[in-house]
């Protein structure tokens, strides 16, 4: 028999069941909504029995055993013997996390089963025995303390045809412990009666050794149904076995381990991959009409040529759209996770929420929507948290019991834009301003504009909450938002009317391996200024600078004094201009900040396709990659925040 | 790849035991570099300037796509500048995974050194800090310094390393 080195698949069935559960959860929080949709039912159980079947494939026979006792359940809810009810739906949604926690650490190569899935999985063989929803299971035996196990198996006479061969799995039970093998012989026909494709013969096993249920189990997975089977413990000592409560089980499992085994792979539409076949077929038609044109070189053919660069760029540039649309992702991957959460939440805390979610299909780059997810969830913790009130307290305010959470994903220019909005209290502007005295941030309220105010959020260590829970309110988090999304090359930006609620603007850019340029010249240099940071280009004449102590410029724009920043002096370039009515300036803004960065001249405008320097090289300050202008060299680009960040320095030292 | 690596093959059954170098000239004397840390040898092209770098870090150059800092020798070891001509390569090394461009005067020649040649390098006037030579050996009447790439580019990178450091803590501070 051909080996087959089965760790290869690995991989795609963690992913899948990965996927799978998602599905699960998604359907069962559809269910407990309220919705009798059957093909959710059927979902439901699709997805358990495909994690048990792969589970049992590659050898993850805890995974495989917790799975099978969940289908059984499963099995009797779609086959209509039971009614899908609130207890139920409870112990799956924990089950599903159990399973998922069991994944994690069986791709960590660690032992799937622990004491709270062998509890959960004791919960669920007691919910289908015991008829309705038990409060209390019966005894579990937990399989350490077991001295063997006596196992009873007599196949139906069609198990063979099934392709299960007892022998096989005999082999594998006695890999587990010792092994004691008992034939009996009673059902065996004589010889001229006997079908040689048939089986007759049953057995009586002692496997003597501290091993688990779920293992022995596993072993009989597959022919589970086509036999009888028992399996008894002989335990060491009569002992009694503490009752497991079913539920509400102690120990809440942990997603943040299943959340850290983030996959590096994209899975990508068939379409997506033919699209780009195609391109790659037609660029290499235009290559090789080029090079027959380049064998004899005519004047009279240079209407083929110009016709065939045309081509050429066409092609480049939608072979181009095309392989970054396979890095997109809709923003739906990231959102699925918060009916759940805010399930959680509004249940723990005792609140109303109806999560609304809109434009889920938008479609964002994966490095952006992996690392866009904690920030969102920070936001969504803190508006169930702090902004949305108790039913007690809306009543009161005059509004529904039942408060509303909106997530929206939308398209804005070449931004992608997510606001998360409840109706909720609004910002406390009292308590904002008390606290930030308190912290030593500012020395008093009076005069601050209400945006300033909802600024005051985003300080490190800055946290209203009354009282710390463990929700939020230990003074990470807004920060935290802020800094990952100026991180991503996006912005934050709050809105906040009392009484009605508050907005939570995350403004993104589509991707982070293209972004749209102004190129500049600095003596004989050029950078790339990122266009999303870019608030407009003015030329100044000598009198509009106004020189402050220290050396400092400043410039006045709108209504606001804006320091100037000559990147001739920050970059050590030579040969450039250094009278400001030569230049241009260029108002820009990182972090909510202004600064005018002075250059030679403006080129023009062009995508650049950002390329890492650290590759090779280190970081440098002020500048955030490098990229390949048209003629073949690199131009540095310029990196906003960083140079607002080394200004604010300047103005500090 | 380059040609170097198909002069490398054609030669590697002659003489099993021998290290192949490639030799590059280096103000007036003849240095030698283990050819397998050599991925390409190209012309002298300009390349973009860094700020905040080493002078002897001359900038960046486009390597299909990926950006290749370029150091220039004489800068590195202290030598006077001299003026970019024809002769003048960029000789593309990779240590540890990492791309660095090393522009030499010339590039001479492939030769395969046994190691029983390599003589240890006495304390002598050499351009060159004897700490980055593996050994000389001689080639006819040349004689020829053996660069140890490694050691060449470890001191490279802790100084890019040390450059890189406080502004990594400033960056923090601000943040």
């Amino acid at each position: 028999m051909s080996k087959v080195d089965l760790a290869q698949f690995h991989q795609a069935f963690f992913e899948e069941s990965l996927d799978g559960l998602d599905a699960m959860e998604t359907a069962l929080l559809a269910l407990e909504a309220g919705s009798d949709d059957a093909e959710l039912v059927h979902t439901v159980f699709r997805a358990a029995h495909s994690i048990k079947g792969g589970a049992a494939t590659f050898g993850f026979a805890d995974v495989a055993a917790f799975t099978h006792v969940a289908e059984s359940l499963l099995e009797e809810v779609r086959s209509g013997r039971r009614a899908i009810d609130k207890p139920i739906v409870e112990l799956l949604l924990r089950s599903g996390d159990c399973v998922r926690g069991m994944l994690s650490r069986s791709m960590g190569g660690h032992p799937a089963a622990n004491a709270e899935s062998e509890a959960l999985r004791a919960a669920l063989a007691a919910m289908i025995s015991g008829g309705g929803a038990p409060a209390v299971a019966k005894a579990v035996a937990v399989s350490e303390d077991v001295e063997g196990w006596d196992i009873a198996f007599r196949p139906f006479d069609y198990l063979l045809k099934t392709g299960n061969d007892p022998l096989r799995m005999f082999r594998e039970l006695a890999a587990l412990g010792a092994l004691t093998v008992d034939t009996s012989l009673d059902k065996l026909p004589s010889l001229e009666a006997m079908d040689a494709e048939s089986a007759y013969l049953g057995w009586t096993l002692y496997l003597a050794g501290p091993v688990k249920r779920a293992a022995i189990e596993a072993v009989f997975d597959w022919v589970d149904g086509d036999c009888e089977l028992s399996i008894v413990a002989r335990e060491a000592a009569p002992k009694a076995v503490a009752p497991v409560a079913a539920a509400p089980l102690a120990a809440k499992p942990s997603r943040d381990a299943a959340a850290n085994s983030e996959s590096s792979s994209v899975r990508v539409g068939i379409e997506k991959i033919d699209t780009l076949l195609n391109l790659v077929g037609e660029l290499v038609i235009t290559q090789s009409m080029l090079t027959q044109f380049a064998d004899g070189v005519d004047a009279s053919q240079l209407e083929l040529l110009r016709h065939g660069l045309g081509q050429l760029q066409r092609h480049t540039r939608e072979l181009q759209e095309s392989v970054m649309s396979i890095r997109m992702l809709p923003i739906s991957t990231v959102f699925n996770r918060f009916p759940r959460l805010v399930r959680d939440l509004t249940q723990k805390l005792d609140k109303q929420v109806n999560l609304d979610m809109r434009g889920e299909t938008t479609e964002l780059d994966k490095t952006v929507l992996e690392k866009i997810g904690d920030p969102l969830v920070h936001l969504v913790r803190n508006a169930i948290d702090h902004g949305l009130e108790t039913p007690a307290k809306r009543r009161a305010a005059g509004k529904g019991d039942t408060g509303t959470l909106r997530m929206e994903a939308f398209h804005r220019g070449g931004s992608i834009v997510v606001e998360v909005s409840d109706d909720g209290a609004g910002l406390n502007r009292d308590a904002i301003v008390a606290k930030a005295i308190e912290r030593g941030i500012i020395a008093t309220g009076e005069g601050m504009s209400d945006e300033a105010v909802a600024e005051l959020i985003f300080e490190p260590g800055f946290s209203t909450a009354a009282q710390t829970t463990d929700l939020s309110g230990r003074g990470v988090g807004m920060d935290v938002v802020r800094r990952n999304v100026a991180d991503l090359g996006g912005s934050v930006a709050i809105r906040s009317t009392p009484g009605a609620g508050t907005t939570f603007t995350i403004t993104l850019p589509l991707t982070l391996a293209i972004i749209d340029g102004l190129t500049a010249a600095v003596g004989e240099e050029i950078y790339i200024v990122p266009l999303v940071s870019i608030v407009e280009s003015v030329q100044l004449g000598a009198d509009a600078i106004r020189s402050v102590a220290g050396g400092g410029e400043l410039f006045r724009f709108r209504d606001a004094y804006l320091p100037v920043v000559r990147l001739h002096d920050v970059f050590g370039c030579e040969g450039s201009r250094a009278k400001i009515e030569e230049g241009i300036v260029i108002v820009v803004e990182g972090e909510g900040t202004r600064i005018g960065l002075f250059v030679d001249a403006l080129i023009g405008q062009q995508q650049a396709v950002v390329k890492s320097l650290e590759t090779n090289y280190r970081r440098v300050a002020g500048i955030s990659g490098a990229t390949i202008l048209a003629d073949g060299s690199v131009a540095l680009i310029a990196d906003v925040t960083g140079l607002v960040r080394m200004q604010a320095r300047r103005k500090a030292a | 790849m380059s040609q170097s690596s198909n002069f490398a093959n054609a030669r590697a059954d002659e003489t099993a035991e021998a290290t192949q170098y490639l030799t590059v000239n280096l103000a007036d004397e003849e240095y030698a570099v283990d050819i397998l840390a050599v991925r390409e040898i190209r012309g002298w092209t300009p390349v973009t300037r860094i700020p905040q770098a080493p002078s002897y870090v001359l900038g960046v150059l486009n390597l299909r796509g990926v950006i290749v800092p370029v150091i220039d020798m004489r800068l590195r070891f202290g030598l006077a500048r001299e003026e970019y001509t024809a002769t003048t390569v960029t000789v593309i090394v990779t240590v540890a995974g990492r791309n660095f461009g090393v522009v030499v005067d010339a590039v001479s020649d492939v030769i395969d050194i046994v190691p029983s040649a390599i003589r240890p390098v006495p304390d002598m006037g050499t351009a060159v800090d004897t700490e980055y030579l593996k050994g000389l050996t001689s080639v006819g009447e040349r004689m020829v310094l053996l660069l140890d790439v490694d050691k060449l580019l470890q001191p490279q990178d802790a100084q890019i390393l040390e450059a890189a450091l406080p502004a990594a803590e400033e960056v923090k501070a601000v943040a």
